[in-house]
């Protein structure tokens, strides 16, 4: 009876593990297209480099081999992680604070390397049937935001849009329930763009203060119920409102004019802005100038930098490094990352500027 | 009983012989897997404790948008009895309807197929749930939200504020908690049902009671306390139960009692899902403390509900 | 009718009563139905309404008050079933109408990994960390679990220690499946950094979730296993840790592999335990020890929260396959309990 029982229980655990075997021996066909060998590198941080890092990485995959992690994990554990040497990369989009730099300073040996690669306009998006456009100046962003206006026939729109067909329906806000970079320069935006009608200080967490909206986490979750909803209205990184096609986007008031998000607008506004404060010469950080003025200017946007040491006691590690970051920054980089996750490309002064710095990374000390 | 209780006696009489060697380390191995048992609840206490305890008492930043633990629980703790309340008050009636139907009321050969069905929407898996809820049952459910909001919203359950535009409130959460955990509450209580004496069923059915009557008067009362631990069992699933609320609810910080509103804060469990993602170490912590505090709570709810439970297997017992 | 009968029983409705106003009931709220354009749920709902008043009302008439509130709460029972089981019908008809036409070959056998946009992608990854996590679990969870089964039915007896373990594994069942998540997070984070993230660390949450589902199961079949069986083999001179293997583990083994099967088809589809400690890759990493690694239940997960069509597409080809992989699992289950169904007539 009991090598009989044994036998029963035997034959199906074999079929099973032939299943397994089989179903494993099948092989992904995916990774079988990546190339073989180069060393791994690992890093991570800011979940709106995502699809630009998803772009990045498959394209120097195929052409130099070797693996490249980027977990998204968001900017706070990217930097994190980088300062303990986790990562040999990192991406944030806020440059680093003092005690940050002084962290991630003694971990490298040297002053940390710190890039623009991704520069983003935030999209303001709403869902009304048959309106694809709209005007409204940052006071009235604000407003909407904070639950003063309520409704979509609100005369401090219509004002600002003669001639659009406004419903009388009730607008619902989408916000970010988690902490996020496009959170923090949106509210940043809006306290220095909206004359104090946003009294909440900048923060990657969305103020309590601000009543009435829906939080949804990611910035795909902030889509879907920007789509899903009729009378919605968020802030999402333009290229998915520009993937979804679906949805009305707002043009906000810059200077006299009205202008719609758009990836020159964006690349304008860094480019004029001055650089934050108290930075060593490896870091390219900027204090975006939210109350640019200039025709076609977009300054509702998101600079996400890469971080870097300028020396790895691995030659591998700083050459794959050195590599990547190149690549990443230059115009080639750029213009695959634009079609894919349309962000906007970094101008040529940036580009330049950037690769000189990356040219500094070397093994050994 | 009376198989476990003869080999001890032979044990214990028998002279040390080396078979007995190969006993004692079989009895020291079992021992040792009983024990891990205690050792992991511990475990998950201690561990939970230890990472988790700087998020009891940190800066005041780690709390944004509010300054405190105190404060940043509390609206998760309001939305998470909320929402076990929804789904508990919906699941309770339905279930003991079911457990009913298929302990006294199916015709016996559709009884076991039926019972197989509700076992089958206890298979399905959260993650199934939730992208239902999200993608069907919130904007199916939205019409009849703003209906409650319209005609009740004098209620602080449905009101003030506008009602949900899309279905994605923690009233559409609280249905999906209600059928996730109706099958749970039903098999307890059916098990109940089943074990009622049939003498006291038939003298009820003799002494010329309609089938109502006989269950109001002889099953009901027998499986009480069998009742309550189920309901209390179920309660203690919908507190912790993570995707299909973190996959339905559009969230807000702001504390609200409404539950068909535009938004909610997220309940405990689902808090944490939706967070450990982006979260910094100190944030890490903080979930990993929200965590501890449902921990005991859902420990303090299956506590009580299988002393309940027991309590009511001795009394019948005896 | 005659009146020797009217004396013995009271008057009853006819058997085919409930069928006639049943139909009457749903002529009625058809008419509104057909002349405001409701759907047929709304229908139907109007319908049971209106038989939940006729029926009792026609019964109170001719058999009295106690059968009229008999009748509703018949009522009440049938519709709190019919109501329970739409909801299972409607999600396994949405999973299999919308899962079906994102599944095809290469769905099955491609990853994540280098898909941009809308290229198609697959769930390869995520099945086999699954079936990886999954297994891993199982090592854990069944030998603990069968051992402390053997220890309350064997060992512990009455004691007041097997008593406690009895009860602190019924608590254990009540843990909330993403505070196993969080314990394992915090042990591995404890003892590997802040950033360490593995399918093993999924494995043992998912064994703290299965193994009270294999103590229970698996002590109520030894519990199954005759005393005769036991005592014959002592009287025989045989030890008793080789009784309990030879004889009651093999006597037994069937219902312990059932519930084994039906544990497993449990964890499966857990999401939230995994999400937090295993987390999410786009390719295939094979290494439970290292690196973060994609399930299909965490598939599914971040393939809904993508909002987009493709997305959403790929999600509810998962959600089928995850199904279709539990309902397996069960039927198997079903399948070797009625193989290994304790033989009546030894």
């Amino acid at each position: 009876m009991n090598t009989s029982t044994l036998r029963r229980i035997a034959l199906p655990a074999v079929a099973a593990l032939t299943v397994g075997l089989t179903l494993t021996a099948c092989g992904d066909k995916n990774s079988a297209s990546g190339g073989g060998g180069g060393t791994t590198l690992s890093g991570g941080g800011a979940t709106s480099q995502a699809n630009a890092q998803q772009t990045w990485r498959a394209n120097y995959q195929k052409q130099n081999g070797g693996t490249i992690n980027y977990e998204e994990v968001g900017s706070g554990t990217g930097v994190e992680n980088f300062s303990s040497g986790a990562y040999s990369f990192a991406g944030t989009d806020a440059y680093l604070d003092s005690d940050q730099m002084s962290a991630a300073k003694s971990q490298c040996g040297a002053d940390p390397i710190e890039v623009p690669a991704y520069v983003s306009p935030i999209a303001v998006a709403f869902n009304l049937s048959g309106v694809k456009s709209l005007n409204m100046d940052s006071k009235t962003i604000a407003d909407i935001f904070a639950g003063k206006i309520t409704k979509w026939n609100d005369p401090e729109i219509a004002s600002q849009n003669s001639g659009a067909k406004l419903p009388d329906t009730a607008i619902s806000t989408v916000h970010r329930s988690d902490e996020s970079g496009t959170t923090f320069n949106f509210t940043d935006y809006l306290s220095k763009a909206s004359n104090g009608a946003w009294s909440a200080d900048p923060n990657t967490v969305w103020p309590s203060s601000a009543k009435g909206g829906q939080g949804a986490d990611g910035t795909s979750g902030v889509m879907g119920i920007l789509t899903d909803t009729p009378g919605a209205i968020g802030y999402a990184d333009d290229s998915a409102v520009k993937a979804d096609g679906t949805l009305g986007v707002v043009s906000l008031k810059v200077g006299s004019s009205y202008n719609p998000p758009t990836a020159e607008g964006a690349a304008n506004v860094l480019a004029a802005s001055p650089p934050a404060p108290d930075q060593p010469p490896t870091s390219m950080a900027t204090d975006i100038d939210r109350t640019a003025t200039a025709p076609g200017d977009y300054p509702l946007m998101l600079v996400s930098y890469l971080l870097a040491c300028q020396t790895y006691s691995d030659s591998g590690t700083a050459d794959t490094v050195k590599g990547y970051l190149t690549y990443v920054v230059s115009s080639d980089g750029q213009q695959a990352a634009a079609k894919t996750a349309g962000s906007a490309p970094l101008d040529s002064k940036l580009s330049d500027k950037a690769t000189s710095i990356i040219s500094k990374i070397s093994s050994g000390s | 009983m009376t198989a476990t209780a003869s080999p001890e006696r032979t044990e214990s009489t028998g002279k040390p012989r080396p078979s007995q060697r190969g006993d004692r380390a079989f009895a020291a191995i079992v021992r040792v897997a009983a024990f891990m048992i205690l050792a992991a609840l511990v475990a998950v206490f201690v561990f939970l404790a230890i990472e988790g305890w700087s998020g009891f008492t940190d800066v005041p930043e780690t709390y944004a948008p509010f300054t405190s633990f105190l404060t940043y629980i509390e609206p998760l703790v309001v939305s998470t009895i909320l929402a076990s309340a929804i789904a508990v008050i919906v699941a309770v009636p339905f279930s003991i309807g079911i457990a009913l139907f298929i302990s006294h009321y199916a015709p016996r050969r559709l009884s076991a197929v039926l019972a197989y069905l509700v076992d089958l929407l206890a298979a399905v898996p959260s993650v199934v749930f939730g992208l239902w809820g999200g993608r069907y049952l919130a904007a199916y459910l939205q019409p009849m939200q703003v209906w409650l909001h319209d005609h009740f919203g004098f209620l602080p359950f449905f009101g003030p504020g506008p009602p949900t535009p899309n279905g994605r409130s923690l009233f559409t959460a609280g249905i999906v908690l209600a059928i996730m955990i109706l099958p749970i509450i039903t098999a307890i209580t059916r098990e109940v049902f089943v074990q009622t004496p049939r003498l006291h069923e038939e003298a009820a059915l003799a002494l010329g009671a309609t089938r109502w009557e006989m269950v109001r008067y002889a099953v009901l009362p027998y499986a009480r306390s069998g009742m309550v631990s189920a309901i209390m069992l179920g309660l203690g699933r919908a507190l912790g139960e993570t995707m299909a609320v973190a996959m339905v609810l559009a969230t807000t910080p702001e504390t609200t009692l409404n539950v068909i509103g535009v938004a909610s804060p997220p309940t405990i469990a689902a808090n944490i899902a939706l967070n450990y993602k982006e979260a910094t170490p100190q944030r890490q912590s903080l979930l990993i403390a929200t965590g501890l505090v449902l921990f005991v709570a859902t420990f303090l709810v299956n506590y009580v509900a299988r002393w309940v439970a027991g309590r009511n297997a001795r009394k019948m017992a005896r | 009718m005659s009146g020797a009968a009217m004396q013995i029983a009271s008057p009853r409705l006819p058997r085919w009563a409930p069928g006639l106003v049943g139909v009457m009931a749903l002529a009625v709220a058809g008419l509104p139905a057909i002349l405001s354009g409701w759907g047929v749920v709304a229908w139907l709902l109007a319908a049971l309404l209106v038989f939940a008043v006729a029926m009792p009302l026609w019964s109170r008439l001719v058999e009295g008050r106690r059968a009229a509130v008999d009748r509703l709460v018949t009522t009440l029972v049938w519709a709190s079933f019919v109501f329970a089981v739409s909801p299972l019908i409607w999600v396994l008809w949405v999973v299999v109408s919308q899962g079906l036409p994102a599944i095809n070959v290469d769905f099955l056998t491609t990853s994540m990994l280098n898909v941009i946009g809308d290229e198609q992608g697959g769930i390869y990854h995520a099945l086999l960390g699954t079936l990886l996590v999954t297994l891993a679990a199982t090592i854990i969870s069944v030998p603990i679990g069968i051992l402390t089964a053997i220890y309350l039915v064997e060992y512990g007896a009455r004691s007041r220690a097997a008593r406690t373990i009895t009860f602190l594994v019924d608590v254990m069942t009540g843990i909330p499946s993403i505070v196993a998540g969080l314990f394992a997070l915090s042990l591995f984070v404890l003892i590997f950094g802040p950033a360490y993230r593995s399918g093993f660390g999924g494995a043992v949450a998912l064994s703290l979730l299965m193994i009270p589902t294999v103590v229970r199961s698996s002590e109520e079949m030894f519990r199954l296993v005759p005393s005769d069986l036991r005592e014959a083999s002592y009287a025989l001179g045989v030890p008793k840790w080789r009784t309990i293997l030879r004889v009651v583990l093999p006597t037994s083994i069937g219902g312990v592999v059932t519930g084994v099967v039906l544990a497993i088809s449990r964890v499966i589809g857990e999401t939230a335990p995994l999400l937090v400690v295993a987390g999410a890759t786009d390719g295939v990493n094979t290494n439970l020890f290292d690196g973060r690694m994609t399930t299909l239940p965490v598939f599914i997960f971040s393939q809904y929260s993508s909002s987009t069509p493709i997305g959403y597409e790929r999600a509810w080809g998962g959600a089928l396959v995850l199904i279709v992989l539990v309902m397996v699992l069960n039927l198997i289950a079903r399948i070797i309990g009625r193989i290994f169904a304790p033989a009546k007539g030894h």
